[in-house]
């Protein structure tokens, strides 16, 4: 995984509640047996047309935000469907953090496995971060080291983040490898379990 | 000794070890299908790790099946990506020792409808899943959620997964329901209540005796459906009614292990005096026949509703989504919810495609049927059973004749246009009535109108051409 220490980019406002993983990435994308590539289908129903054509109003297709990095969005982002192409669509596009009120779960836990940072601010903060991401000057830092979010206008947010997680997202640790080192402690565990439960021993 | 919750006490007996502030806890079973794999065993090939429990695996070929044609195997599928996807899984299985049900193979379907069918599913487990409506199997009193793929690979390699816990809440539904609603209604009625984020970090356990008269297909819809109140996991504390679901099934111990087993279930419930961080209580005598109107599965209104306008919801935000979903959904504030043509009826889905999701909405049809009448010509209507096992009991129990005769289609197995991977899915602007779990935006096909609704009123508004009151059809 790669490490997540500190950006600066520029940051897209995308102003809906409960935007669920089917429209993060829609299921046509889904029949691909590759991490890589998702960008094109990022968000396709709001940025192509039925034709394929690109619809100049969505956010992500104004030359002001086609390179952002940072997506400010409404509460419960991320909701439904468990699938983890929505965390490599918004990696492949060059979004490598997302900022709302609120995520699902399981998205939630899926961009810690790949380095996308979701940062969780009070309702106010995201309006008015989501009001700066509209004007000229829509450049904010996201430093997670110091826990925090540098608004357009240099107010700093700061935000919590559990502890573990932060430590493995500043180190781009493989969760696999650490806990293959605790392998011997599975071990104990198979054991106990084998005695005490044996019916889950199938042969 | 502490009062316990059943989440509670499925979490500590699970528990490996704590490293770094992270807990890791034991995996009893693993389900796998074609969509979400494939990058996790291609992690394992590139970092040269095994599977470390092929059985405590499950393989089914589910997703984007197409729902005829089955016995020609997954070398016939047209979709070349799709089949891509299952030719994949295929030999993933194989090179790593994994159990699998091919497409085409009576045991395979819905994962979630296969897991309890075979009696892998079993209380007092943890069971995951690279799919959300994993907290289906919670039904059976076991701690089972939904993953991404990173983790599917963490579990492959190690059968443990790395967590922090979550809280606990508890929904009590209370009293007898009227007839013609279910537990179908019941979960839509809790996600009316508390929100498509109410549940938000935490398990939410079904309690009161309106859950505990249900049947363990019932069960597995409220659980199924949690994840769309934001909840992972849903569960139910395992009873005779689960026990006598599971006895006989063919992963389900047998004999003295049998009664040991039992022994050991009877212990996860919910302790006397156990705290909750939130309570909600319904009564069930006041839950009509519910049904969806917007994009979010929150959406809910009673059949005999009207539209609701936009300009009474509470916020600017909640006001704009409503605004929105009304015009996505072609719908008018006010008007009666009745009104809604429907072109397409979906029965399936891992919320309603078992036997009994099949037989309420086989004895809507039937009983119309006798009184002449059909599909309403307009509409075309699917029933894809939840697995193989499932179509063929139904067809011995004559419901494909009933759903033919009346002019419902009658399909294979799979996840059909619950999402649309396969070739069942909506023209844009089609209105569907389905009984599946998610009304999002072009969930079941771009442009597509959802309905979510129980297996009974389906029927009923293929019978009637548009959403009806399951009601005036019993």
């Amino acid at each position: 995984m790669k490490p997540f220490t500190r950006i600066d980019a520029k940051a897209a406002p995308l102003a809906l509640s409960n935007i669920d993983t089917d429209q993060i990435i829609p299921k046509q994308f889904l029949k691909t047996v590759e991490r890589e590539g998702l960008a094109r289908g990022l968000f396709y129903d709001f940025r192509f047309d039925e034709a394929g054509n690109e619809k100049a109003d969505f956010v992500l297709n104004q030359p002001a935000y086609k390179d952002a990095g940072v997506l400010v969005a409404g509460d419960n982002f991320g909701c439904g469907s468990s699938r983890e192409h929505a965390p490599w669509a918004l990696l492949d596009f060059g979004i490598t953090c997302v900022i709302s009120t609120s995520f699902a779960d399981i998205f939630y836990n899926n961009c810690f496995q790949n380095g996308l940072l979701p940062v969780v601010l009070k309702a106010d903060e995201v309006e008015s971060l989501m009001a700066q991401a509209r004007g000229g000057n829509h450049v904010v830092s996201v430093d997670l080291e110091a826990q925090t979010v540098t608004a357009p206008d240099g107010e700093v947010y700061r935000f919590e983040i559990d502890p573990a997680r932060k430590h493995k997202m500043l180190n781009g640790l493989d969760a696999i490898g650490e806990t293959l080192q605790r392998a011997a402690d599975i071990d104990v565990y198979e054991g106990r379990r084998a005695l005490d439960n044996p019916w889950l021993e199938r042969a | 000794m502490a009062a316990k919750t059943l989440y509670d006490k499925i979490w500590d007996a699970h528990l490996v070890a704590e490293q770094d502030g992270e807990t890791i806890i034991y995996i009893d079973l693993h389900l796998i299908h074609e969509v979400t794999t494939p990058q996790a065993f291609a992690g394992l090939r590139a970092n040269g790790r095994p599977v470390r429990r092929p059985d405590r695996t499950l393989a089914v070929a589910d997703h984007n099946v197409p729902t005829e044609g089955q016995a020609l195997g997954a070398a016939a599928v047209a979709d070349e990506e799709a089949r891509l996807q299952l030719l994949t899984l295929e030999r993933n299985v194989a090179d790593n020792g994994i159990e699998y049900f091919p497409m085409g193979d009576l045991r395979n379907g819905i994962v979630h409808v296969v897991g309890p069918e075979q009696g892998r599913t079993q209380p007092g487990m943890t069971i995951v899943c690279g799919d959300s409506h994993t907290s289906t199997h919670g039904a059976f009193g076991a701690l089972a959620q939904g993953i991404g793929t990173s983790e599917v690979e963490h579990v492959l390699a190690t059968q443990t997964l790395r967590q922090a816990k979550s809280k606990n809440m508890r929904v009590t539904i209370n009293g007898t329901p009227a007839p013609g609603v279910g537990a179908k209604d019941f979960a839509l009625a809790v996600i009316g209540a508390i929100g498509t984020a109410g549940g938000t970090g935490h398990v939410i356990e079904y309690a009161g005796e309106a859950v505990r008269a249900l049947s363990m297909e019932g069960r597995m819809t409220l659980c199924n459906l949690t994840i769309e109140a934001g909840a992972r996991a849903g569960l139910v504390a395992p009873d005779e009614t689960t026990f006598d679901y599971m006895r006989g099934r063919p992963a389900a111990p047998k004999g003295a292990a049998w009664d040991m087993a039992v022994a050991h279930w009877k212990s996860f419930f919910t302790d006397e005096g156990a705290v909750f961080n939130s309570e909600i209580v319904i009564d069930a005598a006041t839950i009509a026949p519910l049904v969806t109107w917007g994009t979010s599965p929150e959406d809910v209104m009673p059949i005999t509703g009207r539209v609701p306008d936009p300009a009474s919801f509470a916020t600017p935000d909640k006001r704009a989504s409503a605004a929105r979903a009304l015009d996505y959904m072609g719908l008018v504030a006010g008007q009666p919810i009745t009104e809604a043509r429907v072109d397409r009826v979906f029965i399936g889905s891992c919320t309603n495609s078992r036997i009994e999701d099949l037989r309420a909405a086989a004895a809507v049809v039937q009983k119309a049927f006798l009184e002449g009448r059909l599909v309403a010509p307009h509409v075309t209507a699917m029933v894809v059973p939840g697995s193989g096992l499932v179509k063929a009991q139904a067809e011995d129990e004559g419901l494909d004749a009933i759903f033919k005769a009346a002019g419902f289609d009658w399909r294979e197995p799979g996840c059909s246009m619950c999402l649309g991977m396969n070739p069942d899915r909506l023209a844009p602007g089609e209105r569907c009535a389905s009984t599946s779990n998610r009304n999002f935006e072009g969930r079941q096909g771009r442009g597509g109108r959802t309905h979510l609704l129980s297996p009974a009123m389906a029927a009923a508004a293929a019978i009637a051409g548009h959403l009806a009151d399951v009601r005036d059809f019993i």
